[in-house]
């Protein structure tokens, strides 16, 4: 239960991720574009997993955090001009981090306030936090406002995004099976009783709001990176959702379920285009099955969506 | 020798209702009492109080020799205060194992840096940890349940391993709320020798709140007694039971 | 000052349409605790339904009137309000004793699915909504210039609340209505039937939203199938700064932010508009989550 070899299958995993890559020009980019959609959808829906389904705060802003990290880091590198390989490496992964810690701070942000909060109302309140962001970004003219912001390099390539993906997966996993982990899923389970047995509930809940915004602010960098364009428009509630669903399809609190969703999920519109009019309907009306069928998601062995 | 917990002149008020009223109370090292009262008489309002779920309108708490006064329940907990509670509230979705893992929390020495990087540190806590665990699973034949989903045991072993749970914070004082409820003739013998057992092996103080007199009277060394809010009457067990006050405040219901 | 006056009809305006909205969530909350998302779309179908029955309607009233308004707002309540039973039925009565999250998860996917049906159905482009009622000179109270439109606006919204304050408190089914959000169960045991009472509510609530979205388009009149997530957010915000499950509440909730965002995007800045409702929002969780006229609940331990 405690992973001893973590470590090592991370560090394997990123050393892959670094091989894959040398080879990407070999394969066919535009599938390769699509996986760099995956690999951010996986560090989403992780990252949100933490919050959503490990801590059973139900975050509906996710996509907030990461804007905040795709316009951080976008406005970092657009400072620089074309580098070499070293250089842009070490430029790009100063921009993600940069970009992760601003989102972090946004997560404290939203985190402290929304803590007493239960349920829907959270859900509520951290939709509004998602939109102030957007809004915000909507009217700052110096990031383009609402006509968008033009990200120069197009850095984003197979390694730093399964990379990340890999690290991600790593702290989330790691952090929630150890004993100081147990205290996010007690929170989860039993606010009263885990503070009966001294867990601080508003440390955890905090805790895995930060942790989860600036991995959604380092999937937000990658983003900006891989798209090279940004509108406040993209970040906004249906983003929210649509990395909700992925942890609700995937059982909250189920990492490995939660990255197959988030496959899946990405992998859905391109299996979908031939009925690209019908896409969203059929997404809606799935959700809506799914609910009424399997609210505990695709991959989860419990009987209903929260354990109470 | 001062109390280990001491309720000064506490009263609670809600809205218009009292639920406890100027009560004093105290509890001292290694110490088994019981509070017993019709229902309603505000006993597990009192137990909230003395955790900090509450605060109280009037009065002082201290516990240990600190004053509760504004303090979260979880600070509480971690000055030696465990509780159970009348609806069992365990983390269904985990194990017997992380159910009582969970409440090590308390002791330990690593943080979250350390899960995350994974030394050999981390590895000798959770390691012992884990044998702290299995050890105190074992003494109170638990052990076999080990992997069991807290909410598949049966009732009796879920009181049990609520219990358990609370022990493993290391407590100063031990509150059960009902911890007899709902069990049978037999189910009762044990948990009073259970309670006895913990008492005499881990030193700590017990707070009883019961309705079942047979358990109350059977192991409480002292004996409070609340009704409407009021303490009416404190002593041995032999002098509760005859006390007239106590017999009208059950029986005039 | 006559500014001032000015912004505040407007803001008068708008905040009756948010009330009409708000009543509809906060009566569905405080019976099922249960916070109705796709109730902002609702309101998008009570305009989209006026789009299509106004010149139906117009083959029996030659010319338009405030008679043949009101038969077309009526007609387009009627419509919802069968909407909003289906939508409980199928949707949500099967989850009534699931977790809270997953009917609001169920109730985005409604949403969704009403809102991207309606694209489909509609067309994505914005729509003019037709002349339903005629626009007569504008009153001129003492240097204030009144629309018309913003009359008829207040003054249906008056009624409506009427109309519903004299279906809650003094109607059988309004008295069972306020028995479910006291205490379901003890309402059933008292030989309530639970089910028809509920989906009374949801009717109730969408009909009301029907007349809000026909309101709104006779004052906006672009229409398009997501023009109903913004209100409906900013509606939910209002019932609960109002105190949900509070019916006076959502309508003062609906009052207060019409006004505010009226004020400050006249005043500071029109940018900002959309973010004002969710700052109130949070502001109000903040400082007093029951809401201006909520009560506490207390958790028992």
């Amino acid at each position: 239960m405690n992973f001893p070899r973590a470590k090592t299958f991370l560090l394997g995993a990123i050393a892959l991720c670094f091989l894959i890559s040398l080879f990407a020009s070999q394969i066919n980019s535009y599938w390769l574009f699509i996986s760099y959609d995956v690999g951010i959808n996986i560090i989403l829906a992780v990252s949100l997993n933490l919050i959503n389904g490990y801590t059973g705060q139900f975050s509906l802003g996710h996509a907030g955090f990461m804007a905040v990290g795709a316009y951080t880091a976008a406005m970092i590198t657009n400072q620089f001009g074309e580098l070499n390989t070293f250089a842009s490496g070490a430029v790009f992964l100063t921009a993600l981090l940069a970009g992760g810690l601003a989102a972090a701070v946004a997560g404290l942000l939203v985190g402290i306030p929304t803590l007493r909060l239960r349920g829907d109302y959270l859900a509520i309140v951290t939709l509004g936090f998602g939109e102030i962001i957007r809004v915000i970004f909507q009217n700052m003219q110096s990031v383009g406002g609402a006509r968008g912001l033009s990200v120069m390099h197009g850095w984003t390539n197979f390694f730093w995004t399964f990379g990340f993906a890999a690290i991600t997966i790593y702290v989330v996993v790691a952090l929630v099976h150890s004993t100081y982990g147990r205290g996010f899923v007690a929170v989860r389970d039993d606010e009263i009783a885990a503070a009966s047995m001294g867990i601080n509930p508003t440390k955890y809940k905090v805790t895995a709001f930060v942790i989860g915004a600036f991995f959604a602010g380092i999937a937000g960098g990658l983003y900006a990176h891989s798209k090279q364009f940004l509108t406040p428009g993209g970040f906004g509630f249906m983003q929210s959702i649509a990395i909700v669903v992925m942890v609700i399809l995937g059982g909250m609190g189920n990492t490995v379920g939660v990255i197959i969703a988030a496959i899946l999920l990405t992998l859905l519109p391109e299996f979908l285009r031939p009925v690209a009019e019908y896409r969203m309907i059929i997404y809606s009306l799935l959700l809506i099955i799914l609910m009424l069928t399997r609210p505990q998601g695709l991959f989860s062995l419990r009987k209903s969506l929260s354990v109470k | 020798m001062s109390a280990l917990l001491q309720l000064d002149k506490t009263t609670i008020r809600f809205g218009g209702l009292t639920a406890v009223s100027d009560l004093d109370l105290q509890i001292g090292r290694n110490e088994l009492v019981g509070l017993i009262g019709p229902n309603g008489a505000g006993k597990t309002t009192v137990f909230n109080l003395v955790t900090g779920v509450y605060q109280p309108t009037a009065g002082a708490i201290s516990f240990d020799g600190q004053l509760t006064a504004n303090r979260k329940p979880h600070q509480i907990a971690r000055r030696g205060l465990a509780r159970t509670f009348q609806n069992i509230r365990l983390f269904p979705s985990l194990s017997v194992f992380d159910n009582v893992r969970a409440a090590f929390h308390l002791h330990l020495r690593g943080d979250a840096r350390h899960a995350l990087w994974r030394g050999n540190g981390f590895f000798a806590e959770e390691n012992e940890i884990a044998a702290k665990v299995l050890e105190l699973l074992e003494i109170f034949s638990l052990g076999k349940f080990r992997d069991v989903c807290a909410k598949n045991l049966s009732y009796g072993d879920q009181r049990r391993l609520e219990i358990v749970r609370a022990l493993a914070t290391k407590p100063k004082l031990l509150l059960l709320d009902e911890p007899a409820a709902g069990m049978n003739a037999s189910e009762k013998t044990e948990l009073m020798r259970l309670i006895q057992f913990i008492k005499d092996k881990f030193q700590i103080s017990v707070l009883l709140v019961e309705h079942d007199m047979k358990v109350v009277m059977g192991i409480c060394e002292r004996i409070a007694v609340l009704d409407y809010g009021v303490k009416i009457a404190e002593g041995k067990p032999t002098e509760i039971r005859a006390n007239p006050k106590v017999i009208e405040a059950y029986l005039g219901q | 000052m006559a500014e001032f006056l000015q912004q505040l009809i407007n803001g008068l305006a708008l905040g009756s349409i948010l009330a009409l909205i708000a009543l509809g969530y906060t009566m569905v909350y405080g019976i099922l605790r249960f916070i109705n998302f796709a109730h902002g779309d609702v309101f998008m179908l009570g305009a989209f339904a006026g789009f299509y029955l106004t010149p139906k309607v117009a083959n029996f009233f030659p010319t338009p009137s405030i008679l043949s308004g009101l038969v077309v707002m009526a007609m387009a309540m009627a419509i919802c309000a069968a909407i909003g039973i289906v939508i409980e039925r199928f949707a949500y009565r099967p989850l009534r004793n699931s977790p809270k999250l997953t009917m609001l998860i169920t109730a985005i996917g409604v949403s969704l699915f009403l809102e991207y049906s309606g694209q489909l159905v509609f067309g994505a482009a914005p729509k003019k909504f037709p002349a339903l009622i005629p626009v007569y000179p504008m009153a001129n109270l003492g240097g204030l210039s009144v629309t018309s439109n913003q009359i008829i606006v207040l003054a249906v919204t008056l009624l409506l609340l009427v109309a519903l304050r004299f279906i809650v408190l003094k109607t059988k089914i309004g008295m069972a209505m306020r028995a479910l959000s006291f205490n379901p169960e003890a309402a059933a045991l008292m030989g309530v039937n639970t089910d028809v009472v509920i989906s009374f509510t949801f009717a109730l609530g969408s009909a009301l939203a029907a007349a809000a979205g026909i309101l709104f388009a006779v004052n906006y009149p672009a229409i398009d199938p997501l023009m109903g997530i913004l209100p409906g957010l900013k509606a939910f915000v209002a019932a609960v700064l109002g105190g949900i499950g509070n019916l006076p509440g959502a309508a003062l909730g609906g009052i207060i932010i019409g006004v505010t965002e009226t004020l400050v995007a006249g005043y500071i800045s029109s940018t900002y508009r959309d973010a004002i409702a969710f700052a109130i929002l949070i502001l109000i969780l903040l400082v007093k989550p029951s809401g201006l006229l909520g009560k506490k609940e207390i958790e028992k331990v």
